[in-house]
């Protein structure tokens, strides 16, 4: 299998660089054979990996491949560790970026950047494996900063556009204050453990959780619950959780291929996979995961409100992503680890799908993105219509699509998560998941209604072109739309219940919600049928219903709404005022700071007071002292006798 | 009786003599080197008169030193001179001032 594993990381990178340094050479089109044959062995070896964990009886395997570096004790090394978790999460990225590069070819047909593009996705892949095959931390963090490297370079592709140059480096900025507390956390781990090795620190957590730390002199607190805050910091920036949530929406700048693979199903599930990785340390500590449960449930409830009122049909898709991504957040937090990998996994297809169907909408409406100004495509686009049908289901979770599993089950293991102490933290997420369903609900049919469905609000201009996109892009779409709609069926019952993860992810008995569930579970099919008597059914059945009512049956309502709730309206639209203090609080004051630094300390104390204030009383002394230098022998001849004088006489008289 | 105290007046008059022209000199370059040798010969004198008033005849050796060194010097000093003179045209000590700061 070392082989398998080494062509699989390796095959993606081979090929970026190739499409990266010999675009020109190679063309536009060997540029995206090379990556997608590439990538496509990547994924079929993936699968190879996948099949035999699963039915071949493989172990995990935790293999060493290079030491790159051994300074005092602390071994720094390139390895893999390959077991069912990561066999699983390198299925869903090869397949996901397989499927994406393909509907590059048709989304990038005309872009001038094609070869460049097309290296930067491989790269990405690359970076993404190298994530989590990784068996210790240092890798980790190489591919965590490589997959934000590539996500940088890709939002800011277009980067003649002023908006995706902010927009990138918003994300670069962003990341790098959850990357912070992400090293922190790794820096806290090998000052407890001395090690970076998975295998060490998973085997030393117990020691790590017996260990005080004062983060604050006078206030110790459990080591265990800094290091895990500190990792989970990093991954609310990778996830996109809030506070640290602003970055995702702006992402969607860059071209939509990327938004699908990067900023919905792969990179920004790297937190959710990290920590779902980490679950041996935070299942010791409680704090941690009430601080992971509560920012997610904030995150999946409020970041699905702003859906709600976004009208660019890409934003609309982001806010459903951060939602999402709350919510595999809240079920890491209910120490439900299978859930939340088991909703990453769904999500990561219905998701891609959906903006891959978005794209190809976009495509179809010449690079016009207001929802507002679409309507009825339904007739134009029928592959899309049909695909986005799906993957919007998926998303709200119609009884029997993938979501409908993966989301169902992760608000049960949420429900059943009121351990000791959780209290106030259990009611917050529990509320906010099932609220968050209808809310899901209203805003992915909102924006399905108004695309697909209703009056045909579009220009005669833009109306007398709409087609169906190219095979490139709807065989993606279909693609993606098959997982979408069944592995949920197939796969729930073993990836949640049949202990599948096995030792990849430990859960403490106290804590193992899913055990409880699964002694009720009784087959897909059973969980079918008790759907109508769950409530979060009813709540996503209202949520679109409510979007039909309110948008095409009566389109004057939401207007009404708005002017009448315009506080909460503007709430909204201003998203929180998160953007408003980020930029005038934070980025505004620290250019505050660093231009006072620059103008009164730079500038006017060290230039003009040190340094040119030296110049200048130098020269003034100089400027007296010259006037005795006249330049004429007698005048120095004089002025040696009195030296000497003076010296004679006082060795004669004070002597 | 002339004693120790003539001939450290007359070199002390000499030395200040020879200060005087340096200072007050404001023309001519070659009579502040005649002054410096003036200078010289005053010390001279005193060594003298204490080699005599002490009976110790060192003094007198180093008179002979010092004449012997203020010779050559004086040789070194008009060698300038003459070389001064070729590049500039002139040797008036009003107009050397090319160190005025």
């Amino acid at each position: 299998m070392y082989n398998y594993y080494l062509t699989i990381v390796l095959a993606p990178l081979a090929a970026a660089v190739v499409a990266g340094l010999f675009g020109k050479q190679i063309g536009r089109a060997g540029a995206h054979w090379i990556t997608i044959l590439a990538v496509g062995l990547s994924c079929g070896l993936s699968v190879v990996v996948l099949k035999e964990m699963f039915w071949g009886g493989a172990l995990a395997e935790n293999i060493h491949v290079y030491t790159w570096a051994v300074t005092d004790g602390l071994r720094m090394e390139v390895g893999f560790l390959v077991d069912r978790l990561t066999a699983l999460m390198m299925v869903v990225v090869t397949f996901v970026s397989f499927s994406v590069h393909i509907y590059t070819i048709g989304y990038m047909h005309d872009d001038p950047g094609y070869q460049r593009f097309f290296s930067y996705i491989s790269l990405f892949t690359f970076s993404m494996l190298m994530l989590v095959m990784s068996n210790n931390f240092l890798q980790l963090f190489f591919g965590w900063e490589a997959v934000g490297l590539v996500s940088y370079l890709l939002i800011g592709f277009w980067y003649k556009r002023e908006s995706a140059i902010f927009a990138n480096l918003k994300a670069f900025l962003v990341n790098r204050v959850g990357d912070f507390g992400f090293i922190l956390g790794i820096s806290a781990i090998v000052m407890f453990t001395g090690s970076l090795d998975y295998a060490d620190v998973f085997g030393q957590a117990d020691s790590i959780a017996a260990q005080q730390f004062e983060v604050f002199p006078g206030t110790p607190w459990n080591a265990m619950t800094v290091a895990c805050i500190l990792l989970f910091i990093g991954a609310m920036g990778k996830s996109a959780q809030a506070p640290l949530h602003v970055w995702l929406p702006d992402s969607m700048e860059g071209p939509t291929p990327i938004s699908a693979l990067i900023h919905a199903a792969t990179m920004v599930t790297a937190g959710i996979f990290m920590v779902a990785r980490m679950s041996p340390l935070f299942e010791l500590s409680e704090t941690a995961l009430a601080v992971v449960i509560t920012i997610g449930a904030i995150t999946a409830f409020f970041m699905g409100l702003l859906g709600i009122v976004q009208n660019d049909i890409k934003r609309v898709v982001a806010y459903s992503t951060l939602s999402q991504l709350g919510y595999m957040t809240v079920a890491l937090g209910a120490s439900a680890y299978s859930a939340a990998i088991f909703h990453l996994m769904t999500h990561a297809f219905f998701k891609a799908l959906l903006f891959l169907a978005a794209g190809s909408v976009i495509i179809a409406m010449h690079h016009e993105q207001d929802i507002r100004k679409m309507g009825g495509l339904r007739k134009y686009m029928p592959i899309t219509y049909w695909t986005a049908l799906i993957g919007s289901l998926a998303l709200i979770g119609f009884p029997g699509s993938s979501g409908f599993f993966s989301k169902d089950l992760l608000i049960e293991a949420v429900k059943e998560s009121h351990w000791q102490g959780q209290g106030a933290v259990y009611w917050i997420a529990y509320l906010s998941v099932l609220l968050g369903v209808f809310v899901t609900a209203l805003y992915s049919f909102r924006m399905f209604f108004l695309v697909f469905h209703g009056k045909e609000r579009m220009d005669e201009e833009t109306k007398s072109h709409l087609h169906e996109s190219p095979w490139v892009v709807t065989v993606p779409l279909i693609m993606l739309a098959i997982p979408s709609a069944i592995i949920g069926w197939i796969t729930v019952n073993d990836v949640l219940f049949n202990n599948y993860f096995g030792d990849a992810i430990v859960v403490s008995s106290a804590h193992d919600v899913l055990a409880h569930i699964g002694e009720s579970f009784h087959g897909s099919l059973a969980l079918l049928q008790h759907a109508p008597q769950t409530p979060v059914f009813w709540l996503a059945a209202a949520g679109a219903f409510s979007a039909w009512f309110l948008y095409l049956k009566r389109p004057d309502i939401p207007a009404t709404i708005q002017s009448k709730l315009s506080g909460l309206y503007t709430l909204l639209d201003r998203k929180y005022y998160f953007d408003d203090l980020y930029i005038k609080g934070f980025a505004a004051g620290g250019r505050g700071i660093g231009s006072f630094l620059w103008e009164k300390g730079d500038q006017l104390i060290i230039d003009d007071v040190i340094v040119n204030g030296t110049a200048r009383s130098v020269g003034r002394l100089a400027a007296v002292m010259r006037q005795i230098q006249t330049g004429y022998l007698y005048t120095y001849a004089f002025a040696m006798i009195i030296g000497m004088t003076m010296l004679l006489s006082w060795l004669i008289w004070f002597r | 009786m002339i004693g120790l105290q003539h001939y450290l007046t007359l070199s002390a008059m000499l030395f200040v003599l020879s200060i005087v022209g340096i200072i007050i000199n404001r023309r001519n370059l070659i009579l502040i080197l005649m002054c410096i040798e003036l200078m010289l010969l005053a010390v001279n004198f005193n060594f003298i008169a204490f080699s005599r008033h002490l009976g110790d005849d060192t003094g007198q050796v180093f008179v002979f030193f010092i004449l012997t060194v203020a010779a050559a010097e004086a040789a070194i000093g008009l060698a300038i001179l003459v070389v001064l003179f070729r590049n500039r045209r002139s040797i008036n000590v009003q107009e050397l001032n090319t160190m005025k700061g």
